[in-house]
């Protein structure tokens, strides 16, 4: 067998994987290596090819591909970093061996001293929210569409349903419509879009595709191809409403259902992991429970804006490298952070303080609820860390709240991230 | 000549303001229920003259994919997005191409130009 040896490698090649490879090196790893499954650099934003992307990381908006490009040529030019193109990672070990496959160069054995995880997230599928009905074509996730239409040159149907607000399947209404579909409706269960408002005006308003909130879609007809769809209305707890069935004729179902941070490889290594992000549990430095095994960007939680993924890759890359050359802070003290009243997520879900050089530390966090005029506080051991008040707070937004040297240094016991009542 | 009112929705900030604006004698006289100064400009823009990006692809030969996506230069009138997009449809490229190569100079006569927004290598022939 093929066998290699780097000072960090980087498993996944998307933004997360690009941002982490490139900060391993800025901080001095000789040897980076990125492997990815596909036959291209850039992960999931190849297919984004909308623009909105990279307002705080580049201060211009740019569209997805745009935004990966400036990755892949920083990557490109650096010449510590190497690249493994369509090549999958089958195998990690807890002595940090990766074994990966492709077919010019078979198996390959890789050893060394810290890995980055950084394989994103995936969509939800129709098993997953148990759609009753048939089981025909032309019911796809509205990511596998949106990379047929903008990537592989074909439409996936001309009379389109959408099930769920979420941002992917917000765009792809407006895709589709461009590309000379009709999109019929969009049904959404909660009582409110999951999707950026912005979204909501200029990918449905401006085409006059309809939205039904409290709505789902109960059956699904049709044996070889969708004829059609029974949609209904829901009650408060999310359950149909008998009675308000109707029937839909479509050719095409797309599902904006959710995404799911991608961990078989993370669990089966037995990393621990955080039942409410669905990714791996990490401290500040965005190391796991397992030492040299960092993890960033949607393999950890899934993010809203690619630019706070670009900075988790930075965070993993740093700290991957300085373990890499043998710097580690064997003195610090381990505490946890939980999302308290109001709160639902909370990233790191472990703070490390080193008291002789305390560093900062951001806390990447979802609300429960869309809520107005909330003030949110990080305490520890019953006393205040910090307290920020907001405007307005949705789940879809992650807020970011950051803690300097003289408020990590106050950090006695767990640290609480919760809305003051 | 009668009075309109239209409700517009604020994409400013994460507050979302749902603003109305009133029209008379086709001159916006009250924007109400927008929170600052860059709603306000929002609510006049998107009454008087709404405008938008536009991303699409266009069909590329001889490249690694098959499409090439696009960008508008600057954004379009809101009711021309369409019949660009209709347009961008039948324009055929040739690879390789580098981001920000002109795909479709002053596209329907807008002042616009729509260029790559990657780069895109020839395909290898194997």
């Amino acid at each position: 067998m093929n066998e290699k040896h780097y000072d960090v490698v980087v498993i996944g090649g998307g933004p997360a994987g690009l941002a982490a490879a490139l900060s391993a090196s800025e901080q001095g790893a000789a040897r980076v290596l990125v492997i990815e499954r596909d036959r291209e650099l850039g992960g999931i934003l190849q297919q984004c090819i909308h623009n909105g992307f990279g307002l705080h990381r580049f201060d211009t908006e740019l569209t997805g591909p745009g935004y990966a490009e400036r990755y892949i040529k920083m990557v490109k030019a650096t010449p510590s970093i190497d690249v493994l193109l369509d090549t999958m990672v089958v195998d990690l070990m807890p002595d940090k061996t990766v074994l990966a496959i492709n077919s010019v160069e078979g198996l390959q054995k890789i050893t060394c001293p810290a890995i980055v995880l950084a394989m994103g997230c995936r969509e939800r599928t129709r098993g997953a929210i148990r759609i009753p009905g048939t089981r025909p074509a032309g019911v796809l996730t509205a990511g596998a569409a949106q990379r047929m239409v903008n990537m592989e040159g074909y439409i996936p149907g001309k009379k389109v349903v959408i099930l769920g607000s979420g941002d992917i399947g917000l765009i792809m209404a407006r895709r589709m419509t461009l590309e000379g579909a009709k999109v019929l409706a969009v049904f959404e269960i909660m009582p409110h879009s999951s999707g950026l408002t912005r979204n909501v005006v200029q990918c449905l308003e401006d085409f006059n595709i309809p939205l039904h909130l409290s709505h789902t879609v109960t059956a699904i007809h049709g044996r070889e191809r969708i004829t059609g769809l029974t949609y209904a209305a829901v009650d408060e707890n999310l359950r149909p409403l008998p009675g308000t069935e109707k029937y839909l004729a479509c050719d095409c179902l797309l599902l904006s259902v959710g995404l799911i941070p991608e961990n078989e490889l993370s669990r089966e290594i037995g990393l621990n992991m955080d039942a409410l992000t669905g990714g791996p549990v990490v401290n500040q430095e965005r190391e796991t429970s397992l030492p040299g095994f960092f993890a960033a960007g949607n393999v950890v939680h899934v993010h809203d804006l690619v630019d706070f993924v670009s900075e988790e890759g930075d965070i993993a890359g740093r700290f991957a490298a300085h373990l890499a050359q043998g710097q580690t802070n064997v003195g610090a003290q381990e505490f946890s952070v939980t999302p308290g009243h109001g709160v639902r997520t909370v990233v790191p879900q472990k703070i490390k303080i080193d008291v002789k050089d305390p560093g900062t530390a951001k806390l990447y966090l979802r609300v429960a609820e869309p809520q107005r005029k909330i003030t949110l506080s990080v305490s520890s051991g019953g006393m205040t860390l910090l307290e920020k008040r907001f405007p307005v707070a949705k789940p879809g937004e992650m807020i970011v709240l950051e803690l300097d040297a003289s408020q990590l240094e106050k950090v006695v016991g767990d640290v609480i991230v919760e809305i003051k009542r | 000549m009668e009075q309109e009112k239209r409700a517009v929705r604020c994409i400013v900030c994460p507050l979302s303001c749902l603003g109305e604006v009133t029209i008379e004698k086709g001159e916006i006289t009250i924007i109400k229920n927008m929170t600052c100064r860059r709603g306000e400009l929002y609510a006049r823009e998107e009454v008087v003259a709404p405008r938008r990006m536009l991303t699409t692809t266009v069909r590329i030969i001889g490249g690694e994919l098959p499409l090439l996506p696009v960008v508008s230069e600057g954004v379009l009138p809101k009711d021309k997005v369409l019949a660009c997009a209709r347009h961008l449809a039948d324009i055929v490229v040739h690879a390789p191409i580098k981001e920000g190569d002109v795909v479709c100079r002053d596209i329907l006569g807008l002042g616009v130009n729509i260029v790559a927004s990657r780069s895109m290598a020839g395909a290898d022939i194997e």
